[in-house]
């Protein structure tokens, strides 16, 4: 990237407050591919002027998976520590791409102390696009065919349907829905802690059925909005031999649109 | 002796809602059994879901086949009690259709008619159900999880409304008979029987015309007392408690789960630095029950919770959109909430067989729901959503994670090392806190 990445700490440094935290969380962090989502988002926000800062080292992972396990402890071991730090900080804003920091910080963070304006990076770049600081001209994504995999914890578990659609529209391409889609989505099999264990025994993997339908599209890209359904839709095009088809998150396609 | 009858209906009648109203006792109490949980909040909103979600079934309509046909026995049960008030007070008095003193002949003619329109219909869906469920091969209505009581229970209940409508036709048609004869005054209309009943009654003679109204009253009176109590052992019960359970539903987002006060106290201790770790322990309760973690029975779960078991009509739509259950796993979220209702009532038989709750050495994990159904869901919301009277299962799978990590640590070992690599990483792979910027400057 041809700029630098500022954390919390810097901008404390200069007695300065960004205008909003970025959560990257652990997939964006470590994980190979969320890392291009993460760069991704950096760029939009970076070419629009947004200024943003990360927590970097500071950064826990937010506890989703241990709650969703039923590990109670260390969720709240993780929440305690990430909020003790923004508070210190005084955040008032978080943008992140990844519902599940999206919905633990803005649903069962409040409940520990930790009360932030918490934005899924799609609700972020719609607003900004509302707002007429971002602008996207999709011409490089004409004629294509994008069908989009609603994430679990973005859709029904907080409702939120629309921001992502209302990108994809602005690119110029043909959105098809899913018949499963929207309320009725199906998951991509990897919440609720499930990402980090063989699935139980059964006649198929869920990301084997939820790519067969996405497949049975005939679409040129599959759009996500969650660095865990990514991966398991990657694995589930992986596991079809289909080279033609990529998966995509929305800023990545963004960014491209852009030529960022 | 001319009392006979009216004494005879109003032992019935007290026989029928007495034994009825012990039936909610008992509900009431097993419920009673979870733990407390405060949904009083938010009281218009909670008014406006049960009015919505309950009376006006706007989830049913998903599907809209099974949804409209539940509307129109729903309307017809709803209008086919005003005529049981009818029924109540000519019993208890001794009046024939005494309604139509009150409403006026013509508001009465139209009253009658739609009540017969609406049982038609009634008669049409309850047909169209039979046949669906019975033979057209809906997978969820073919699980194993309803083989049994289940299927038995649900074609119970589509004969007794289909009878309880013939019988209300019969009386209807012959009473119509009798009008045109004028053994009995005129009042009311009756589209459906005159037309499809009366030309079989009109061979009787008055005499059994007489007894075929009587009977078919009193079967229609009778049958509809028995059904009132057959709802305690079915899962038909949702046509009383679907209004109590969308009221005390959920209202937060549905990607939020609560978190444990307990624990907040526990890590808010561990987690400052002023905390003296020898300083000593503040005097405990001698007799306080240690707070235990999560789930494994159904004292261990909320009333809201229990009440849902109770208000779950076993219909499948849960499991239906299920991805661990289509993707062929064991998780069948309607089979977590029909082995919690049955180890509710395993424990109210209990209670009632000793006077209070004596150990039975089982449990509802376990003994009932299985380790690997509970490990199976994603938490993905879909068989909340589903719901038609927002019952939560997803709640109940959670609380046996939270029992099953945090009471026995039994959770799977790849979740083991996950929840180490959290402790120990802060991020749920070994990677060092310190690579967390790395992407930043990497290419």
């Amino acid at each position: 990237m041809d700029f630098t990445i500022k954390t919390m700490a810097e901008y404390a440094a200069e007695g300065k407050a960004p205008e909003v935290l970025f959560f990257v969380g652990c997939m964006g962090s470590f994980d190979d591919r969320a890392k291009k989502v993460t760069k991704a988002l950096c760029k939009i926000l970076h070419k629009v002027g947004v200024e943003f800062a990360v927590l970097g080292q500071e950064e826990s992972c937010n506890g989703d998976p241990a709650k969703r396990a039923g590990n109670e402890f260390i969720f709240q071991m993780m929440a305690l520590t990430n909020i003790e730090i923004m508070n210190a900080y005084e955040v008032k804003k978080i943008v992140t791409a990844c519902p599940h920091c999206f919905n633990i910080i803005k649903n069962e963070y409040p409940g520990l102390g930790g009360n932030y304006e918490v934005m899924h990076h799609t609700q972020f770049l719609r607003k900004l696009m509302e707002e007429g600081r971002l602008k996207i001209e999709g011409g490089s994504f004409k004629g294509k065919k994008i069908t989009f995999h609603d994430p679990c914890y973005l859709g029904r578990g907080n409702g939120e349907y629309e921001a992502p659609r209302q990108l994809l529209e602005k690119l110029d391409s043909e959105l098809v829905e899913m018949k499963r889609c929207k309320s009725n989505g199906l998951c991509c099999g990897a919440g609720g802690a499930q990402m980090f264990k063989e699935p139980e025994k059964g006649d198929k993997d869920i990301n084997i059925e939820r790519t067969e339908e996405a497949l049975a599209m005939k679409p040129n890209i599959i759009a996500t909005g969650c660095p865990f359904c990514n991966t398991m839709l990657t694995d589930g095009v992986k596991h079809f031999n289909n080279s033609e088809v990529d998966v995509r998150d929305i800023a990545e396609l963004l960014a491209e649109a852009e030529d960022l | 002796m001319e009392y006979i009858d009216n004494i005879l209906f109003f032992v019935a009648l007290v026989i029928g809602f007495g034994l009825f109203f012990k039936s909610l006792k008992e509900i009431y109490r097993n419920i009673q059994l979870g733990k407390e949980i405060d949904r009083s909040d938010q009281k218009p909103k909670r008014w406006e879901t049960m009015a919505r979600v309950a009376m006006g079934q706007s989830k049913m309509t998903k599907r809209p086949i099974a949804g409209i046909l539940h509307v129109i026995v729903y309307v017809g049960f709803v209008i086919i009690n005003i005529e049981l008030l009818e029924i109540i007070i000519d019993g208890i008095f001794g009046t024939h259709r005494f309604l139509a003193g009150i409403m006026g002949d013509s508001f009465y003619s139209a009253f009658t008619a739609t009540l017969e329109i609406l049982a038609l219909l009634v008669v049409i869906a309850v047909v169209l159900f039979f046949i669906r469920r019975n033979f057209y091969g809906i997978k969820r209505f073919q699980m194993k999880e309803l083989f049994g009581w289940p299927k038995n229970d649900a074609n119970w209940i589509l004969i007794i409304e289909f009878a309880l409508m013939m019988a209300f036709f019969t009386m209807n048609g012959s009473d119509w008979v009798l009008q045109q004869r004028a053994v009995f005054s005129a009042h009311g209309s009756f589209p459906i029987s005159a037309s499809i009943f009366a030309p079989v009654l009109q061979n009787l003679s008055d005499n059994g015309l007489i007894l075929m109204e009587r009977g078919a009253w009193w079967f229609h009176f009778l049958g509809i007392l028995f059904f009132m109590n057959y709802l305690y052992y079915s899962k038909h019960l949702h046509i009383v408690l679907a209004f109590p359970n969308t009221w005390y539903a959920k209202l937060d987002p549905k990607g939020k789960f609560d978190n444990l006060d307990s624990v907040t106290k526990e890590i808010k201790l561990m987690m400052d630095p002023n905390a003296d770790p020898y300083a000593a322990q503040p005097e405990a309760d001698p007799n306080a029950v240690p707070e235990k973690f999560g789930a494994s029975d159904i004292f261990d779960l909320n009333q809201v919770q229990l009440l849902n078991a109770y208000s779950c009509t076993e219909c499948g739509r849960c499991t239906a959109v299920c991805p661990a259950n289509m993707t062929g796993k064991k998780l069948s979220p309607r089979k977590i909430m029909m082995d919690t209702r049955d180890r509710m009532e395993e424990v109210g038989r209990n209670i009632n067989k000793n006077g209070k709750f004596v150990d039975d050495g089982k449990k509802l994990l376990d003994d009932h729901i299985q380790r690997e159904e509970v490990w199976a869901c994603t938490t993905c919301n879909a068989c909340v959503e589903a719901c038609p009277v927002l019952i939560d299962p997803l709640s109940i799978i959670i609380e046996m994670r939270r029992f099953l990590v945090m009471e026995q640590s039994a959770a799977p070992q790849e979740l083991n090392q996950m929840m180490t690599n959290v402790e120990n990483n802060a991020a749920p792979w070994q990677y060092n806190q310190a690579d967390r910027l790395k992407w930043a400057t990497d290419n």
